[in-house]
């Protein structure tokens, strides 16, 4: 009470000031604004506001920054600020003053001070951390209205890195006695679990507690955190759904106070609210969704008032009915419903309507057709939302019955519109169609064509990128390739002979290149008449410069003829003395290219490029001179996620725009890439075509995102989508079918049947026939379990596929064109790298005479992914499998050595480590050799078994690493084996120097029977760094000090495990488990890790979770260690 | 030798930065998918009356974005639908009388409540206001924001209860500068422990 008294002492200057002057204080303030408002509606002219704002600004700026100005007036001055700052007038000057004003004002002028602080500043500004202590002073405070205001303005903006300061006074309010109070902290705490979603980790039980709360409006308010949470992971609160039912049952059975009626509709915002949670908890899960059905049943029912507010609950209703895990009988009220929504004549109704047919048309495309006619005057109606609605209905129900009419009514209202973003969709979507239903070239190139004119060079990039790819790839048929081409080619000669000025820039470009490529297949064209056509775009003043460079390559691949080279001559002339780098780049090679036809014939040969360029991502072939620099003492590569992190610090384009890039490429392609430069694999060959492959697996996918709508996602058929990605990304296997990836696109499935009509004129029948044709009425609802084979004509072919072929098709035709010349080489390279071993690390250190037979023992999936002829490939292995070690798969490549006696036992002294799987290195007639290796409390033991089925034999093995310390456990290196037995050798590692993965290099020379000639294997194996790792026992000072001693770092963003309570805790749990990495500490959001290599290596790992990932910095006194840790746990973390 | 593909990957690149960073806009931030993005009033002539961003944006770009859609609104038939397709977001816009109120959400949410959510707050100017006109909330803008305030938060419905929220308001306004102030204050009332 004390405190109320000082306070209002406090203010009893400013009341008595104002009582001095009775009014005239107070009118005048108000009048200032209304004379300002005033001021600005009598003005003409904009130039006229801008100058009283200015004037105005100038004296509002003169008086806060007096002293002798009084929070009263500065009140005052605030609204003016803000007002002129809506208007659109910087008044940046003011923000410190709102923030004094709330910080110094009595409750009113603070009430003003802080609703200028909330409108003039953003989460980010950097004075917001000057209004911390006031809000934390405030948030304390005895009165309610000041607590109040507080915490209105945490839910509004507040800087993230200061919410611990204020948290614990919040999560106090959570008891407090009134009811607004705890609401609003309640939305506090929802707004931080929005910004930072781990600082309010430990309060989840309280979300809980007021989910229970007696007063309605906080349980509301905590709904909004349960949306968020279950959101994000609904398995983890299935348990409330009875609650939530309940919830709903009492609400909609009219329990609540009357105040929270609206219109008589009893809380229908805390309905909705409940009705999303619902559906994300029904979803996907049948005995979830049994427990609400009753209620459902109820909300359908009870709703039906003809008043908007109903119609918002029926539609949340609609949609969770069919979200959830369907009941019929529900499905067929809610189908009612919609058909309600779609014959509305309100508009607003009509367009939800359309909107609920879109969500669930996959589900049930009955329903369109029950609907179709009124489908078809939306089509026509004249407001443009209601036709881009149906458009995207009609999208969703397209097969390749009804393709050229929905098509063309897409491509009639993109030449009306006038919205670029809607443009952009249209097109994708229009492209997306017209590349999985075409019925025939000409169709799909016209359809392209207006794609392109119309999309202009607003849409997306893989809209052309995916057209070029198309045509350059091919699909099933040599001579239906040839087709399309050609008449591509003859549409766009047209095009250009008609008026190219016309068309955007990317289209030109699309034609640049088919020209180039393909104009040849035209054999009544001269080249020379295209180079006129093309010369042509070069002098349209219109044409960018990035054009031009399109077509100065265009024409550098047509100038093979006579006619020609003159042509081409003077354009390089014109050209090569251009200010644009590229430009003159381009003309200098047009006028190289162009003089010498022997050196163009073999760069661009005429007939083109059958098959597109073979991407040698790891750059392979640059290995000989890698190491070549490296032995003259060049800094080593660095690898590809530090390279990230610098850029990403450094603020230059970030290469993750998805988050997606690293998990998905560090598979395939940071091995390889890690390793080529020391290692000089035989790997890296072909895997760029590996590293290809997963990334364009990941580019469908985010294509397919961005061309889809969240609707559809959401519905059952997504189910079966997400797996079918994941199989594309995560199985790069040459042997993917094209029928996988037809199903991929093609989910729905179709089977023709024309519809009926009942009464209506003639033309409307006549489309909604062709529009809903193919949209069976016996289908039945659920379609998942149908799954079309493929109706899609342009079918890519499968990446994994061409790959293998390409290599048979280069050979067998030594016509490949410019680029694949230099493939051809690496390809024949790689060839040869099978047949006669050109392992460059085993020749450096065997410089044998004798004729080697190859093992391809490495237990890479690289290796398998490279092997150029997979015939030659008899053991089939893959690193996955040797790294985790836990799933493995039936062998059949081991029936051969079951015999009983002959199966490899681990010597008893090693049998109670952890060892890794026993897999076969290389094999002759009689002889087998596996190897596995143990894991002791301080050494890694290669263990190599060989088995010998046949007769005594005399046998050498060496085992060399450069990288590992190899020490051979037996005396001598010569060793007589008993036949039909198994041999056991050991050698104990160590490490040079760190790496990711060791690799072991192996010879066996032996002679069966002994004395014979001697013949020789050849093998390799493969272990990872993990297996030297131990973990690292050390309490918390010992670390801090063993911290500050290191030198070697590197730091990384790393996934954290998703789990509600402790993901930190989680995650590195995970670590400790999979890499046996000891947690030394977990202090609140940092964690403590450290580890060693074998007894004396030490490395640190400092964890932080920070925006959701976990931040980790990696020390050691070993250099490269924490870098190749880092890639391990960046495994460890990625894998489920 | 590689040259057509450099040209290939210029566009590309061109093309692909803009439309990363067009999205970016309006990803940044939003978390939630059923939180209001934006609340714009705005009069006939199109000026703006008051403005609330739920999601943080540079001045540049809320004057961008408020340019933009006042034009778009403005130029809608009294018919129409009251719901636009706008970049990624969905406007739902009401007119009452000469003021134009107007909301952005996400595709996910619902497009119906949104309309009430305007309804109610027109309610409570209404009720606060006593029969309000664009005049009142012109001179009493600071007014106008603070019934939003009570009534939504952080974009979200915080109180839907229209004699809460008046409770609130006018709870605070009773500290007004009035005489009564002191008395009430002296006499302890609710709003003190």
């Amino acid at each position: 009470m004390s405190d109320v008294v000082e306070k209002t002492l406090t203010a009893l200057p400013s009341l008595l000031s104002l009582d001095s002057q009775p009014g005239s204080a107070k009118l005048s303030s108000t009048a200032k604004l209304g004379n300002l408002i005033r001021g600005i509606t009598e003005l003409t002219s904009k130039h006229e506001e801008e100058k009283l704002i200015q004037h105005e600004l100038a004296s509002i700026k003169e008086q806060v920054s007096s002293p002798n100005t009084t929070m009263r007036q500065m009140r005052e001055l605030m609204v003016r600020a803000v007002y002129c700052e809506m208007l659109g007038y910087e008044a940046s000057f003011s923000y410190i003053h709102a923030i004094k004003l709330a910080q110094q004002g009595n409750v009113l002028e603070k009430r003003v001070g802080y609703l200028a602080v909330s409108l003039f500043l953003n989460e980010s500004h950097e004075l917001l951390l000057l209004l911390v202590n006031t809000v934390l002073k405030d948030l304390q405070s005895t009165n309610l209205i000041e607590v109040c205001m507080a915490l209105t303005v945490v839910c509004q903006i507040f800087p993230k890195d200061m919410i611990p300061v204020i948290l614990p006074i919040v999560e106090e309010k959570l008891n407090h006695p009134k009811e607004i109070i705890r609401r609003k902290a309640v939305l506090a705490l929802h707004k931080f679990y929005l910004i930072a979603p781990n600082q309010v980790q430990h309060i989840h039980n309280k979300f809980r507690k007021a989910l229970c709360d007696k007063d309605p409006g906080v349980m509301t308010a905590s709904l909004h955190i349960y949306l968020q949470l279950i959101q994000e992971n609904a398995e983890a609160y299935k348990d409330l759904t009875a609650s939530f039912v309940t919830i709903l049952k009492q609400v909609v059975g009219g329990k609540l106070p009357m105040d929270f009626n609206y219109h008589s509709v009893p809380a229908p915002w805390l309905q909705i609210q409940l009705l999303r949670i619902l559906s994300l908890l029904g979803k996907n899960d049948q005995r979830t969704s049994e427990v609400m059905y009753e209620v459902l049943d109820e909300s359908l029912r009870r709703a039906e008032m003809n008043h908007n507010i109903t119609y918002a609950i029926l539609y949340e209703c609609v949609k969770c009915v069919y979200t959830i895990h369907p009941k019929s009988e529900l499905l067929e009220k809610a189908a009612k419903c919609i058909g309600n929504f779609v014959l509305s004549p309100k508009i607003n109704l009509k367009y939800l309507g359309l909107k609920a047919l879109t969500y669930v048309v996959q589900q049930d495309p009955k329903l369109a057709l029950q609907h179709q006619m009124t489908i078809i005057e939306c089509l026509d109606h004249s407001d443009v939302i209601i036709k881009r609605e149906t458009l995207e209905l009609l999208f969703r129900i397209t097969n390749a019955q009804n393709v050229t009419v929905i098509v063309e009514k897409m491509l009639d209202f993109l030449r009306l519109s006038k919205d670029d973003h809607m443009t952009i969709d249209i097109v994708g979507k229009v492209a997306e169609l017209a590349e999985k239903y075409a019925p025939d070239n000409e169709w799909f190139i016209q359809t392209m064509n207006a794609v392109f004119s119309l999309g202009g060079d607003m849409m997306q990039p893989e809209i052309p990128n995916g057209f070029l790819k198309l045509l350059s790839e091919g699909f099933d048929s040599e001579e239906e390739d040839r087709k399309l081409r050609l008449f591509a080619v003859s549409s766009y000669i047209s095009l250009l002979q008609g008026e190219p000025s016309k068309l955007p820039q990317r289209f030109l470009q699309v034609i640049c290149w088919v020209l180039g490529e393909y104009s040849f297949l035209k054999e009544d064209l001269e080249p020379s008449v295209v180079l006129g056509l093309l010369t042509k775009l070069l002098d349209m003043k219109s044409s960018s410069s990035e054009t031009k460079s399109w077509v100065l390559v265009a024409m550098t691949k047509l100038c093979w003829s006579e006619a020609a080279v003159s042509e081409a001559q003077q354009v390089a002339e014109t050209y090569s003395s251009s200010f644009d780098t590229t430009l003159r780049q381009r003309a200098q090679e047009l006028q190289h290219l162009s003089r010498d036809s022997q050196l163009h014939s073999r760069v661009l040969p005429p007939g083109g490029r059958l098959e597109p360029d073979e991407v040698d991502s790891s750059l392979s072939f640059l290995d000989g001179f890698v190491s070549e620099a490296l032995s003259a003492g060049a800094a080593p590569y660095k690898p590809l996620h530090q390279r990230q992190e610098e850029l990403s610090r450094s603020k230059v384009l970030s290469l993750e725009p998805y988050g997606l890039s690293l998990p998905i490429s560090t598979s395939s392609c940071s091995i390889t890439d890690r390793q080529s430069p020391t290692l000089l694999s035989t790997s890296s060959g072909l895997s760029g075509d590996g590293t290809d492959f997963s990334h364009r697996g990941s580019s469908t996918t985010l294509r397919l995102d961005g061309v889809k709508r969240v609707w559809g996602r959401e519905g059952y058929l997504a189910q079966k989508k997400p797996v079918e990605e994941v199989a594309q990304v995560e199985v790069p296997s040459p042997l993917r079918s094209p029928s996988q990836q037809g199903d991929a696109n093609s989910c729905r499935s179709k089977t023709p049947t024309p519809t009926a009509n009942p009464e209506c004129d003639q033309e409307k029948q006549q489309l909604a026939s062709s529009l809903f044709g193919g949209l069976s009425s016996q289908s039945s609802v659920c379609l998942m379990e149908k799954s079309e084979p493929d109706i899609q004509r342009f079918r890519r072919k499968a990446k994994g596929q061409r790959s293998s072929s390409t290599t048979n098709e280069q050979r067998a035709n030594p016509t490949v064109s410019s680029a694949s010349a230099v493939d051809n080489l690496l390809c024949n390279n790689l060839l040869e790298a099978d047949t006669e071993p050109i392992n460059s690390s085993a020749k450096q250190t065997f410089q044998h005479p004798h004729s080697l037979s190859v093992a391809n023992g490495a237990c890479d999936a690289e290796a398998i992914l490279t092997d150029g002829d997979p015939k030659e490939r008899n053991q089939p292995l893959s690193s996955e499998d040797f790294v985790e070690a836990d799933d493995s798969p039936p062998r059949e490549d081991q029936e051969r050595s079951k015999d009983s006696c002959l199966t490899p036992h681990l010597p008893a002294e090693l049998s109670g480590f952890s060892h890794s799987e026993i897999i076969p290195l290389c094999s002759s007639q009689s002889l087998d050799l596996s190897a596995c290796h143990v894991q002791t409390d301080n050494s890694v033991v290669l263990v190599v078994f060989i088995t010998n089925t046949s007769e005594d034999a005399n046998l050498q093995i060496q085992v060399l690493s450069e990288e590992l310390e190899v020490f051979c456990v037996c005396e001598s290196p010569v060793e007589e084996v008993r036949g039909r037995s198994v041999s056991v050798r050991q050698y104990s590692l160590t490490v040079k120097m760190p790496l990711v993965h060791f690799e072991l290099v192996g010879m066996l020379s032996y002679s069966i029977p002994a004395g014979m000639p001697q013949a020789m294997m050849q093998f390799s194996y493969k272990l990872p760094l993990t297996s030297f790792i131990r973990p690292l026992t050390v309490s918390t000072e010992e670390y801090g000090s063993m911290w500050l001693a290191f030198s070697h770092d590197t730091k990384q963003n790393l996934t954290l495990i998703k789990e509600e309570r402790e993901p930190l805790t989680a995650t590195l749990n995970a670590l400790n488990k999979k890499l046996s990495l000891h947690v030394v500490e977990i202090i609140g959001v940092e964690g403590l890790v450290a580890c060693s290599l074998l007894q004396d290596q030490p490395c640190l790992m400092h964890c932080r979770v920070h925006a959701g990932r976990l931040a980790v910095w990696l020390r050691s006194p070993v250099p490269d260690l924490p870098d190749c840790l880092l890639y391990h746990c960046q495994r460890a973390l990625q894998e489920p | 030798m590689d040259g057509w593909m450099d040209g290939w990957m210029d566009g590309w690149m061109d093309g692909w930065m803009g439309g990363w960073v067009d999205g970016l806009l309006l990803t940044i931030g939003i978390t939630s998918s059923f939180q209001m993005q934006f609340m714009l009033l705005f009069s006939r002539q199109g000026k703006l009356r008051l403005q609330k961003w739920y999601v943080p944006l540079s001045d540049k770009e809320k004057k961008k974005i408020t340019r933009e859609l006042v034009q778009t609104v403005l130029a809608r038939k009294p018919k129409m639908c009251s719901f636009l397709e706008w970049r990624d977001l969905k406007i739902v816009y009401k007119r009452y009388a000469s003021l134009y109120f107007c909301c952005a959400i996400e595709d996910q949410d619902n497009e119906l409540i949104t309309l009430e959510i305007i309804h109610r707050y027109v309610e409570l100017l209404d009720k606060y206001f006593g029969s309000v006109c664009e005049l009142d909330i012109i001179f009493n803008f600071e007014k106008a924001y603070f019934i939003l305030d009570e009534f939504l938060l952080g974009g979200e419905a915080q109180e839907t209860s229209k004699k809460n929220v008046l409770k609130a308001i006018e709870q605070a306004d009773l500290l007004q500068e009035n005489i009564d102030y002191q008395t009430r204050l002296f006499a302890g009332t609710v709003w003190t422990l």
